[in-house]
């Protein structure tokens, strides 16, 4: 991410500038801006808007069902490509409907440009009908916000929320406007001026710093690269490649940064945290040297805190100052964009490698990877086939990924088949691998996966979903047939809120309160997903045994004129595993239910 | 904990007290006392917040204000290198026995009375906070019908102006 004021093509010279309305201002705002797509839906406060985006067909807008689908329509698209994703919405209702989506933009760092309208500016204030305020709903959740109760104010407002979105640490940003300043008239001048004092993101990091990082590095015995989120963002994945394989140190990539690093590659050990593999989180706690590229000491990564990692010096690299050392103090702290800083590293690395005096035929992590070869082969990621004779959901994960390749874009709700599917799918290219991960929001995958094959209609792209999740936005099938949308959705059927349930079964005594939700094997299956899908217009097929599995997945892959919807009936037992318990430190990592040092009472 | 004194030079712009504020409080810190009001630069308001939190913490409080864009600059104000200054009005029961003994404190602290009714006199008194407290103790005995105070306000001392680098790009 730049801190250079967005590029913009210069609007064609003329002696005066052109009148518009502040609904085309914002059209004509957007498409300047190099926006192509929006997803959006009509209300009060934003007809006069939506009566200009008729007139136009510069940008294509996606008429959704619920404004959330439209925030993480708009996310699945900024994820997928790392541009901007824009999502409208009406005042009052419509715009709280946003709210969740840009609360999840927020935790993930998603560049999204969110657009509401506002009650006329002569009401606001008085609880006019459609009223909320919805700048102070959302302050805690956005990067910034601006309000338009002006027409002449609306380019200027676009355009900084645009680039505030962008840059830095990208994050949502809501621009908020009035009724009438949609309807009144303004010259239209462009560009905007951009007067934000305030916003200066750092992108180049201290030369020092990165010195001091590169001696660290050569004289680590038990480096790990920790990669987070932020590498995708900054598109820094060949500066990653780079890195890791100058230097022989192993890589793990967090739940936000799957497909950062190939999972092919052999220096990766998979992902690290919770539900991460034994390699990946072994060798962050037992590591002397943790450079964490992007990523921010996430609870469900560290465990325990204070007991994470105890013998690693920590080089922290972000482009947001407040996460160094917010929860882990860093030894030596780097702010700045994930690609300069390892373009940098890179470099430094090999000026103090040219200056060792040290033998090198012997890397000095030689030692290091022999013990996390072991761990790799005494711990491989698997699973188990479910006893009550079902289909293991793990392997329809991984069947899914297998048939369709590295090419497509997975999007997961949030759950045990969000853990499953960043296990079990292999990723080997960014942007690939959309998922909530730090606000873990259920129902983001049907309408993030419609996002993203708006942006990539070339690609194939699969919501892996849950029962549960599935049924918080399904409504976006309807979008997705209207529109040609033709989205695959895998609907994990396990007949239950199954990440609540395996820690109801694991933590307490197995009481599975309210998580059955009567979707799958045994039950009256309400609602039926493949009649449902069937009055969505999509394709509805339904797998209850692994035979059916492949057919299945290649009759979804060959069926591009609507959507697809496979429901996989799968066991409710089966559990997500490797697992760190809440609470404890990693050390206290567990293979599989019964293969592992049990803990104590949490 | 200990008290810090943060000087925040920010954009005048409608909800920045919310947006300041509201960080404080989802963050989990205390703001002790705030004053707001305009700088020297048309534009600019300048915030002074009293905050007691460890260093730490702070650490990261100031790194998340910097994080708000309407936010251009924040400092930590050292007790010893900086001017501290609070402003208290005080109404004060008297009568015609204690009337002088009021004044007389009023007279020591330097402080001076602003409205004189029969039966209270409104008290105005500037200063840091170790004397403030003092003269709120001494006239405590006489029964302190009101309190008005204004946050704690603060400038650096010496030549050298929190504005000054900020424009220079």
């Amino acid at each position: 991410m730049t801190t250079e004021p967005t590029p913009v093509p210069s609007a064609p010279a003329s002696t005066e500038p052109e009148m518009l309305t502040g609904s085309g201002a914002i059209i004509r705002t957007l498409e300047l801006l190099g926006v192509t797509d929006v997803f959006g839906i009509p209300g009060g406060a934003v007809i006069p808007l939506y009566d200009e985006l008729m007139t136009q067909d510069k940008i294509r807008h996606i008429l959704v069902r619920h404004e959330q689908g439209a925030g993480h329509a708009a996310e699945g698209y900024a994820s997928a490509t790392g541009r901007v994703g824009v999502a409208i919405a009406t005042s009052g209702p419509g715009a709280t409907n946003l709210v969740t989506a840009i609360a999840d933009a927020y935790m993930d760092s998603v560049p999204l440009l969110a657009i509401t309208g506002q009650v006329f500016s002569t009401s606001m204030g008085t609880d006019a009908f459609q009223e909320a305020d919805i700048i102070g709903i959302t302050m805690p959740i956005t990067k910034h916000s601006f309000l338009a109760r002006r027409a002449e104010e609306i380019p200027a407002a676009i355009a900084s929320a645009y680039h505030i979105a962008s840059t830095g640490r990208p994050g949502p940003v809501l621009v908020d406007i009035t009724k009438d300043a949609q309807q009144n008239l303004a010259p239209f001048i462009w560009p905007p001026k951009l007067d934000l004092p305030g916003y200066r993101p750092i992108v180049k990091a201290h030369g020092k710093q990165v010195q001091a990082a590169a001696q660290l590095l050569l004289a680590a015995k038990k480096p790990v690269l920790y990669v987070g989120g932020g590498v995708i963002r900054a598109g820094a994945s060949p500066e990653l490649l780079e890195l890791a394989e100058s230097t022989g140190a192993p890589v793990v990539t967090t739940l936000m940064a799957r497909g950062a690093f190939p999972d092919s590659h052999p220096q990766h050990l998979g992902m690290p945290g919770m539900h991460g593999t034994v390699p990946a989180v072994l060798a962050l706690q037992e590591s002397d040297l943790i450079i964490s590229l992007g990523a921010r000491f996430d609870d469900r990564v560290t465990g325990k805190i204070s007991e994470f990692a105890p013998n690693a010096k920590i080089v922290h690299v972000d482009v947001d100052p407040a996460e160094i050392s917010k929860i882990r103090t860093a030894d030596v702290p780097i702010v700045g964009d994930a690609k300069d800083v390892i373009a940098d590293l890179i470099l430094a690395y090999a000026d103090a490698a040219k200056g060792a005096t040290s033998d090198v035929s012997v890397p000095a992590t030689a030692e290091w990877w022999t013990y996390l070869h072991g761990l790799k082969e005494e711990f491989p990621l698997g699973f188990t086939e479910p006893t009550d004779g079902l289909l293991a959901p793990q392997y329809v994960i991984q069947r899914i990924g297998e048939l369709t390749g590295p090419e497509a874009v997975y999007a997961a709700g949030v759950g045990q088949h969000q853990m499953w599917a960043a296990q079990f799918i292999k990723y080997e290219r960014p942007n690939s691998w959309l998922n909530s991960g730090g606000a873990g929001t259920m129902g983001y995958s049907v309408p993030a996966a419609m996002g993203a094959k708006v942006a990539e209609p070339d690609r194939v792209v699969w919501s892996i979903d849950g029962d549960g999740c599935f049924q918080m936005t399904n409504q976006e099938l309807a979008t997705c047939t209207i529109n040609k949308i033709p989205i695959k959705v895998a609907i994990i059927n396990n007949s239950s809120l199954g990440m609540v349930r395996q820690w109801q079964s694991l933590f307490y005594d197995g009481r599975h309160s309210f998580t059955d939700l009567n979707t799958g094997h045994g039950t009256a299956m309400v609602p039926d997903f493949v009649k449902m899908a069937d009055a969505y217009g999509a394709l509805g097929i339904r797998v209850t045994s692994k035979d059916q599995v492949d057919d299945a997945i290649k009759l979804a892959l060959a069926t591009n004129d609507r959507p697809v919807v496979i429901d996989f009936i799968v066991s409710p037992g089966a559990m997500v595993w490797p697992m760190v318990p809440q609470g404890v430190s990693n050390s206290f990592v567990q293979y599989a239910k019964d293969h592992a040092p049990t803990w104590g009472d949490e | 904990m200990t008290s810090h004194v943060l000087s925040l030079l920010v954009e005048d712009k409608p909800g920045l007290l919310t947006r300041v504020a509201g960080l404080f409080a989802r963050r989990g810190f205390n703001i002790e006392s705030l004053a707001v009001g305009h700088s020297e630069i048309p534009g600019l308001s300048r915030i002074t917040i009293l905050v007691d939190v460890e260093d730490v913490p702070l650490e990261q409080v100031t790194k998340q204000l910097n994080k708000l864009i309407n936010v251009i600059k924040i400092v930590e104000l050292d007790v010893a290198q900086s001017v501290q200054r609070e402003h208290l009005l005080i109404k004060v029961k008297v009568d015609n026995t204690t009337r002088s003994q009021v004044l007389e404190a009023v007279n020591l602290f330097r402080a001076s009375v602003v409205d004189v009714a029969t039966d209270a006199v409104v008290i105005e008194v500037t200063g840091d906070s170790g004397k403030t407290q003092a003269l709120l103790r001494v006239l405590e005995p006489f029964g302190i019908r009101e309190l008005a105070q204004s946050g704690l306000l603060a400038i650096g001392r010496g030549s050298k102006s929190i504005t000054e680098r900020v424009f220079k790009n």
